[in-house]
């Protein structure tokens, strides 16, 4: 990105590099973000217009008589869980890599963290492809509209991740990623996790969590 | 003892070429140009903002009035408050962070400069999208708060809701990108020796707002993107018949909206305890309290939100703990008040134009926190809540605090941003009628309120006893105008002539002073060492005397940022991605994905450009 | 605050975790996710039994405190905030206070809200 050689000739009063400062800024910013669209989902959790709750756990008629079945698949959303988790490893040791001056291992660890990313997506993608085919979207109810805000706005933040890091990658391709440069992966990384940190909350607060 | 006047001879011959012309504008990253360009386009939509408030008078100026129709008022109104607010008062104290901070802590610009150049193309790009919906007859019209569910599609099915809720969305940018730079800059470009504890004041105040707008703007940002989908996808977060609920958005919109009125007042808090220190001839009283009172006021700030809803029924137990809590945060207040009044006492009294308005405000400010302090009471909110009682308490804390600070920091900092001093008789007949039409306007407020007339009605009928003091207002409410026309023609006056400030001219404290008026692209030709507050009052008594005019040097070898037009894309990206959602029935996703690509060209380019 | 250390590209490599940590920290994640998962299924499964069911009560804060943990681990060791100057943590943690004051005080008014105010 810019010239952190540059950068690194510049003396902080902290020490501390700006742009690392401002990423993480930005995260504690971006709590106040997803905070708020935990609680607009907690709070909403118990008031689907009528009926019994809590669907998508179990099965529920809406008052219109349409039968709605449990839609919640566990075992998909842990396999995302476990993506996620192991892509934050995965950028770690990329990072490591980087700072290294290892290329190949920064390939390799950057492009199965992206690959995870990516397989995250598509899992979050057939989800919700699968829960409007099944009858929950948007405007269903309470759950479907708070459901589908949370965790498509996540969702939105890991694609955004997942361009950055492919944008870094293709630098490392291109052999502009040299240890000088590595903080542009650290910064990237320091985003990646948050957006890892933010589905740790949201996995057992929505699937878990009656 | 302002120092000598500037020698044109060195002005002439150390002059380095500042970049000139329109394009030189567009592409600036240079904290002070963009500090003017906030304070012109601000200065700008707060002139509109006041014409709105002038129609407003002339409506409310004798009953049964049929100047304005009630739909227009509800523009007007609603309008009137979301650009003082968010294109007036917060850009005019972004001016003065963008021009003032870096000279303040010693360094050469921001952290980011081009994201600064964004947050200011953002900015106006959102000001001008906001006022677009004039050209369509549909203003926003439900109040600048927007409660629900009167902002639901049902109840507001035209576009006078979306442009407002799209336009906050863009200004929310704006101000997480710069609060995201200033936070930076203030911890990481401070000078060497300037500790956390040696930092003026304004700059303290200042960054205590941004620790604000950063954890506050999400939250309306949610707000806000919870009504857009109850509008344009069908849910019904606020919708009672689908479940939802209308309070919910009250109390996300308040959590926002009382740190929101903090990072209104901090900033002119900051110039205040700048400007009576300087004028008094005596260091501020009680700098350590001054900071913590403020840190204070900012933590305390996020726990009283639903003071805002006491008439909501929320029960005793809510209603107490936010009572109390509101109760509290007057002691930190206070403690500034007196530390304000403890620094004026026993000093060397400079009746200059800054001073006056920095008094005014102390005196303004504590009829408004008077007036708050009573809505902290729950029964007795009840009676002021949703009359002219708030209009009093809010008018006097935003215009009569915020609007006074704000312009006590531009007599006071004019000379160092356009090397020429203000006239110093116009400044207190500004003063003056500012004083008299204020209070005029806004005083009866108080009576009528407890009166019974109710706020955000677009005329009343006769025999109540609402006409005298109306009519009052509306007197006052012109006179304040007036004070702003001769504000107009002071500036007119001092740009027409020379540029012949000295560095100096109020025998400042603080690193501003110690450099050229105007200053030079690069700030300081040296990056000073700070051993203590007030630096520039311990050169001069080390000095024994007054410090002599800075030169303008050369500026070989420092380096600038390049100037980039990126920002300025990227900040076009964003407008189009909203315009793109205002259009989404039209164009389906296409508005959205165009403006989305022109976002991500511009952050492409702007992150691979050398950075010079 | 005075220091004036030049931001470091690679300096601190010396107090990193090891490759070694790194994998067993996410192997302990994927571990207390399994946890998790097991968690629910012993308490609200199919073919949970009595002990669960016992386990219902506690099953939130229990939850709650496996993703505290991973959360901890994520931003403690990944995110570097244990070898990382103080300032980063604090930038990250002061938000988390005032995000789970705003979490906790929104259920508590909605929740009496619906409770009190509401027919439906």
């Amino acid at each position: 990105m810019t010239d952190t050689a540059h950068a690194a000739h510049l003396e902080t009063a902290t020490g501390l590099d700006n742009r690392k400062l401002a990423i993480w800024t930005f995260i504690g910013s971006e709590c106040l973000f997803f905070a708020t669209l935990i609680s607009n989902y907690l709070v909403h959790k118990e008031t689907w217009l009528s009926g019994p709750g809590p669907f998508p756990h179990e099965a529920w008629t809406s008052p219109s008589g349409q039968l709605f079945e449990p839609i919640i698949e566990i075992p998909l959303v842990t396999l995302g869980t476990a993506l996620l988790l192991f892509s934050s490893l995965f950028v770690v040791l990329a990072l490591a890599s980087a700072q290294r001056g290892n290329r190949k291992g920064l390939l390799l660890w950057l492009g199965l963290t992206l690959m995870c990313g990516f397989f995250f997506v598509g899992m979050q993608v057939y989800e919700f492809t699968h829960f409007v085919h099944k009858g929950l979207t948007l405007k269903t109810n309470l759950f479907g509209a708070s459901f589908f805000t949370l965790t498509g706005f996540h969702g939105t933040h890991v694609t955004l991740g997942v361009i950055w890091l492919l944008t870094l990658w293709i630098e490392a391709f291109r052999g502009k990623l040299p240890p000088a440069k590595s903080l542009n992966l650290e910064i990237a990384a320091l985003y990646w996790h948050f957006v890892d940190v933010v589905w740790i909350v949201i996995f057992p607060v929505v699937y878990l969590i009656k | 003892m302002a120092t000598t006047a500037l020698d044109p001879r060195a002005h002439a011959a150390a002059e380095h070429a500042e970049p000139t012309g329109l394009w030189s504008w567009i592409t600036t990253v240079d904290h002070k140009r963009i500090g003017i360009l906030y304070g012109a386009t601000a200065f700008l939509f707060f002139l509109l903002g006041g014409i709105e408030a002038l129609l407003l008078r002339i409506q409310l100026g004798t009953p049964n009035n049929t100047f304005l129709s009630p739909d227009t008022y509800n523009q007007l109104f609603t309008m009137h408050g979301t650009t003082m607010i968010f294109l007036g008062i917060m850009p005019i104290s972004a001016a003065f962070f963008n021009f003032i901070i870096p000279l303040q802590i010693g360094a050469r610009d921001v952290a980011f400069p081009r994201l600064n150049a964004f947050s200011y193309w953002v900015f106006l790009l959102g000001g001008l999208f906001l006022n677009a919906s004039w050209l369509f007859g549909a203003a926003p019209d439900t109040g600048w708060f927007g409660y629900a569910n009167l902002t639901s599609k049902q109840y507001s099915p035209g576009l006078n809701v979306d442009f407002w809720l799209l336009g906050l969305q863009i200004l929310g940018v704006a101000s997480l990108a710069a609060a995201v730079n200033f936070f930076t800059t203030v911890l990481n470009m401070r000078a060497p020796g300037m500790k956390l504890m040696r930092m003026p004041i304004f700059t303290w105040m200042s960054f205590i707002t941004q620790v604000l707008l950063l954890l506050a703007f999400p939250v309306i940002t949610v707000a806000l993107i919870l009504l857009m989908f109850d509008r344009f996808f069908g849910t019904s977060f606020y919708v009672p018949s689908g479940g939802g609920d209308p309070l919910l958005w009250q109390h996300l919109f308040w959590i926002f909206g009382h740190p929101e009125v903090y990072i209104l007042i901090l900033p002119a808090f900051g110039i205040v305890s700048e400007v009576l220190p300087v004028f008094s001839r005596k260091p501020l009283f009680g700098y350590a309290a001054m900071v913590f009172s403020g840190i204070f006021i900012a933590f305390l700030g996020f726990g009283v939100w639903s003071h805002h809803m006491f008439a909501t029924g929320m029960g005793p137990i809510a209603d107490t703990y936010f009572s109390l809590v509101t109760m509290l945060i007057a002691i930190p207040t206070g403690v500034k008040i007196f530390n304000w009044l403890g620094t004026v006492w026993g000093g060397s009294i400079q009746y200059k134009t800054p001073m006056y308005f920095a008094l005014g405000f102390v005196a303004m400010f504590i009829i408004g926190g008077l007036s708050g302090v009573m809505h902290a009471s729950p029964p007795a909110d009840l009676q002021q809540t949703d009359t002219y009682f708030v209009v009093a308490h809010f008018h006097y804390v935003m215009f009569g605090g915020s609007i006074f600070g704000l312009v006590a920091g531009a007599y006071y900092w004019w000379p160092k941003m356009f090397g020429r001093m203000l006239d110093e008789g116009l400044g207190k007949l500004h003063f003056w009628l500012m004083l008299i039409g204020f209070n005029l306007t806004f005083f009866p407020m108080h009576i009528l309120g407890l009166n019974g007339m109710p706020r955000r009605v677009y005329t009343y009928p006769e025999g109540l006893g609402f006409e005298q003091l109306n009519l009052l207002e509306t007197v006052g409410a012109f006179i304040l105008a007036s004070s702003f026309l001769v504000f107009l023609i002071n500036i007119v006056r001092a740009w027409r002539g020379p540029r012949n400030a000295p560095a100096d001219p109020w025998n400042g404290a603080t690193l501003e002073w110690s450099i050229p008026s105007p200053p030079q692209e690069w700030n300081f030709a040296e990056i000073p060492t700070v051993h203590g507050r007030d630096p520039l009052w311990e050169r001069k008594r080390e000095r024994g005397g007054p410090l002599p005019e800075p030169p303008r040097v050369s500026g070989k070898g420092i380096h600038l940022p390049n100037p980039s037009y990126w920002p300025l894309v990227a900040g076009l990206g964003i407008l189009a991605m909203m315009v793109g959602l205002m259009l989404i029935h039209h164009l389906g996703p296409w508005g959205i994905i165009a403006g989305g690509a022109i976002l991500l060209f511009g952050v492409f380019n702007w992150a691979f450009e050398p950075a010079g | 605050m005075d220091a004036h250390v030049t931001a470091p590209a690679a300096d601190h490599e010396h107090d990193h975790p090891s490759t070694g940590a790194y994998v067993k920290i996410g192997i302990i994640l994927f571990v207390l996710t399994a946890l998790e998962v097991g968690l629910y299924e012993f308490t609200y499964g199919e073919h949970s039994g009595a002990t669960g069911h016992a386990l219902q009560p506690f099953f939130v804060p229990l939850l709650l405190a496996l993703s505290a943990a991973k959360f901890a681990l994520v931003a403690m060791f990944y995110m570097h905030l244990k070898q990382d100057h103080r300032l980063f943590s604090g930038v990250f943690v002061f938000p988390l206070i005032i995000a789970t004051v705003i979490i906790v005080a929104l259920i508590l008014l909605e929740a009496y809200h619906f409770a009190f105010a509401r027919s439906g």
